[in-house]
């Protein structure tokens, strides 16, 4: 059984049919729920009490629309300010080591949009070192992110819906420890059909 | 009554022409005064008036003067000039008297003669170095201090020199010398009998006058108690003033406050310092002396403020009268008679003392340009020593005729000052000025910041300030409240901050920042009105208790205007949504972008809004707030997506087909 922290961070909310539909489910799994904005609607982030929270945590899931191949500017924040020299990282900073981080993001373009041939050039894994680096230099295990692509018209087919189930499933498999982490880590982006295989029983 | 009503126009004419003169010729209040005097002088004479009563009736003006300087001195400054002020001090009127002394016996005079001349001779004019140092901004530094100290031994000196005074009279001597000096002299009679009229008068002036002067009188009733209860009664006295101004101070004010008229305030701070004058000329202490220790005793009171600018009125006038009556009470014809020795004498005597001055300035240190500035700033002789000429006289220590010609010296050394600190300026000063690497000026006690208003808003902006590390003044016109922030340890004054010389004594002019937190709509615009017009320098913040006051404070040249339920208002406005249920974040966005536009709509009227006009009267003004009201209501009819902030409109995509560019 893994504790599993979900961060939340959508600035305009109302606005995303996805990351609602997402939050809603994350919220009826046992993971803890994290609405960043929410808690901190003026940036104004407690560093203790989101260093007790990831203490308390083994997993933690950032939720988000990629904004311009980033996250949203809060996530930034939260990085900044929380994962300190000395706690998070450095010679003394092993408070965060042997802990897992995974990505859930929703991105307008689509699949075609990214790689060499698109029209943002690179992988989304490449958009994403940054955060894979940050996880490696707290010593936290960094999974394949979940990922949605083209989620714009997303609500209108049935993608939505079966990004929503995939993501269920997923939570689920994490605080259960029914998600094969070692299977999943092979794949460079894990998507809402690939679930059923990666969960066991 | 008529006469009097005359002579104080008179006066008040000679002033107000000839002092804006001089200060634009860079020649100082002072000698502007004086002139203005001489030029009186033929018309006083022809109208027959007592100068002399007049000069001792203005002599007040220095009591006035020391309790302003104590006021500016807290105790533990006063402790900290001790050596200054009895080894400087006392060495320039000891080492003064002496050569003088030693001069005047070689000259052939008596040696009763000689020693009474060094004594009304060593001592210097308190009123024009004190006004001069204090209108050049000279008083805080090392020069100015010397010569403080100097002054403060001086106004102690007199004391036991008018008790020595009497034990030299020696009415035989001053017989012959008459008796020699008509054999000499027997052919400028005409000149000398003036003289011995005008040595008359005052003598005369000092009998009926002096009891207002700032010289210590005789002892009343006092006199005639054993010497150990005169010491008690003095040394009681004393006690009355440091205690009295400690603890009746504030029960006083409060009580005067009650009334809430502003000239009561006037009125108890002349009351306390006339009460002292009088108390201390009662047990034949000098009357500038108690008022000084009373302003020392004042000097960390939250009244400060308010009595330095009720009795600096009165000051400046009595002292430019005093100026007057000095410049008046030169008497030409006696000069011209003798041009040539008194001139000489004149001369010489200022040479020595500046000489003097030169040597302790030294011994004690005093370096650069602070050296020239003090032996130039007290190389003249004083009005200390009129008085001491006129008691003289009344005591036969001194001959009539000796006593007008020193008097005329005493007067022209005073007339010569001024000229002497043009020379420092520009002559002195600016060479050591250039050689010197000079620190920053030093504020004192003055804060950079000042605070009008310390209630609940002006409150939490000083402890902010305060926090920051920044020196704050705060003024407040409620008694209450000051006992209030008091208890907390907080600088506070009392005093209405929209009175100018309350401004100025709080340092108007070294602040950097102006807060202006009183409740008082029409006194805040005019606060804020008369800060931006004379003292561009200052910055200002300043609170808006309506949309109104925000465009009359604009108007008023006010860019950092806070409206006090404003920030307060949007606050609970957020919480509100919140509480129905709209997300954190999407509260705090709508309601910055209610302030958004609600800044924008009120700096859009405040352009327009013109005080001379009425509102509703100024078309433009109208026009604008129509529009304004326009949009405003159609947001509230629903039509919400027009107004979203651009800011906001990053999180939205225009369809659901299309990415937004930043969404990808």
């Amino acid at each position: 059984m893994a504790n599993v922290l979900i961060y939340t961070a959508h600035p305009g909310r109302r606005y995303s049919h996805v990351n609602t539909a997402l939050d809603a489910a994350a919220s009826a799994t046992d993971a803890t729920c994290v609405d960043l904005m929410a808690d901190y609607p003026r940036h104004n982030i407690n560093v203790e009490r989101e260093q007790e929270r990831l203490l308390a945590h083994d997993t933690i899931l950032f939720q988000f629309p990629l904004f311009w191949y980033s996250t949203p500017s809060i996530i930034k924040e939260w990085q900044d300010l929380v994962l300190e020299h000395g706690w998070a990282y450095g010679s003394n900073g092993t408070q965060l080591k042997g802990k897992t981080m995974m990505l859930a993001i929703t991105a307008g373009g689509s699949a075609d949009a990214y790689g060499k041939s698109g029209y943002n050039h690179f992988d989304l894994r490449m958009f994403l070192t940054p955060l894979e680096q940050t996880a490696r230099l707290c010593g936290m295990t960094f999974l394949p992110p979940y990922v949605l692509f083209g989620a714009l018209g997303a609500e209108k087919t049935d993608l939505l819906a079966n990004h929503v189930a995939g993501y269920t499933q997923l939570i689920n498999g994490l605080c259960n420890d029914t998600y094969d982490r070692a299977a999943a880590a092979k794949n460079d982006l894990i998507f809402a059909d690939t679930i059923p295989d990666l969960v066991k029983g | 009554m008529d006469s009097l009503l005359f002579l104080a126009f008179l006066f008040l004419a000679a002033g107000v022409i000839a002092v804006p003169i001089a200060s634009r010729l860079g020649l100082g209040s002072v000698l502007g005064y004086l002139i203005a005097g001489i030029a009186l002088s033929p018309l006083l004479a022809a109208l027959n008036v007592d100068v002399v009563s007049i000069q001792h009736f203005a002599e007040f003006g220095v009591v006035m003067m020391l309790f302003l300087v104590g006021l500016e001195l807290e105790p533990k400054m006063l402790w900290n000039m001790r050596g200054k002020l009895f080894g400087l001090g006392g060495l320039q009127v000891g080492l003064t008297m002496l050569a003088v002394t030693a001069i005047s016996m070689a000259l052939g005079l008596a040696f009763s003669f000689a020693i009474t001349i060094g004594m009304v001779l060593a001592l210097s004019s308190t009123a024009i170095v004190l006004q001069t140092l204090n209108e050049k901004g000279l008083m805080k530094s090392d020069g100015g201090q010397s010569s403080f100290s100097v002054l403060l031994f001086q106004d102690i000196a007199v004391i036991p020199m008018l008790a020595f005074i009497p034990l030299l009279a020696a009415p035989d001597l001053i017989e012959m010398f008459s008796a020699e000096a008509a054999d000499a002299a027997h052919g400028t009679d005409h000149g000398t009998d003036h003289g011995a009229d005008h040595g008359a008068d005052h003598g005369d002036g000092h009998d009926d006058g002096h009891d207002d002067g700032h010289g210590p009188s005789e002892p009343g009733m006092i006199e005639q108690l054993p010497g150990w209860q005169r010491g008690l009664v003095t040394v009681a006295a004393i006690a009355a003033v440091v205690l009295g101004g400690n603890f009746l101070t504030r029960p006083i004010f409060n009580f005067v406050s009650q009334a809430k008229l502003r000239e009561l305030f006037t009125a108890t701070a002349l009351m306390m310092v006339i009460g002292i004058a009088v108390l201390m000329t009662f047990v034949g202490l000098s009357p500038a002396l108690g008022t000084f220790l009373a302003g020392v005793v004042l000097a960390n009171s939250e009244y400060r403020h308010e009595l330095e600018s009720d009795i600096d009125p009165f000051k400046g006038l009595l002292l430019g009268l005093f100026f007057m009556t000095v410049g008046a009470g030169i008497n030409f014809p006696l000069l011209a008679a003798n041009l040539l020795p008194i001139v000489g004498m004149t001369f010489g005597l200022m040479a020595l003392k500046a000489g003097i001055l030169l040597i302790l300035a030294y011994i004690f240190k005093i370096r650069g340009g602070d050296k020239w500035l003090f032996a130039l700033s007290l190389a003249q002789a004083g009005e200390f020593g009129f008085v001491l000429l006129s008691f003289t006289v009344a005591n036969e220590v001194l001959p009539a005729s000796i006593a007008d010609q020193l008097l005329l010296v005493v007067a022209l050394s005073m007339l010569l000052t001024p000229a002497l600190f043009i020379l420092y300026d520009r002559v002195i000063a600016p060479r050591f000025a250039a050689s010197q690497s000079r620190d920053p000026d030093k504020i004192d006690e003055k804060g950079s910041v000042i605070i009008a208003g310390h209630g609940r808003f002006g409150g939490i902006v000083n402890r902010a300030l305060l926090g920051a590390g920044y020196e704050t003044v705060v003024l407040d016109h409620s008694s209450a409240q000051l006992d209030m922030v008091r208890t907390f340890g907080i600088k506070a004054f009392f005093g209405d901050a929209t009175r100018p010389d309350l401004l100025h004594a709080a340092g108007i002019e070294n602040a950097a920042l102006l807060v202006v937190a009183i409740d008082n709509k029409e006194q805040a615009t005019e606060l804020v009105h008369y800060v931006h017009k004379n003292h561009p320098h200052v910055k200002i913040v300043c609170r808006a208790m309506d949309r109104g006051h925000v465009y009359e404070l604009y108007a008023a040249g006010c860019r950092q205007i806070i409206r006090d339920t404003f920030d307060s208002s949007v606050r609970a406005a957020r919480s509100a949504l919140e509480e129905l249920g709209v997300h954190p974040y999407a509260a705090e966005r709508a309601m910055r972008g209610y302030v958004e536009r609600d800044l924008m709509a009120l700096r859009d009227l405040a352009e327009l809004f013109d005080p001379n006009i009425p509102m509703h009267e100024n078309a433009a003004f109208v026009e604008r707030a129509k529009v304004l009201m326009a949009e405003q209501e159609a947001e509230m009819m629903g039509e919400r997506e027009e107004h979203l902030t651009r800011s906001e409109r990053g999180w939205k995509h225009p369809s659901g087909d299309n990415p937004s560019v930043e969404e990808l």
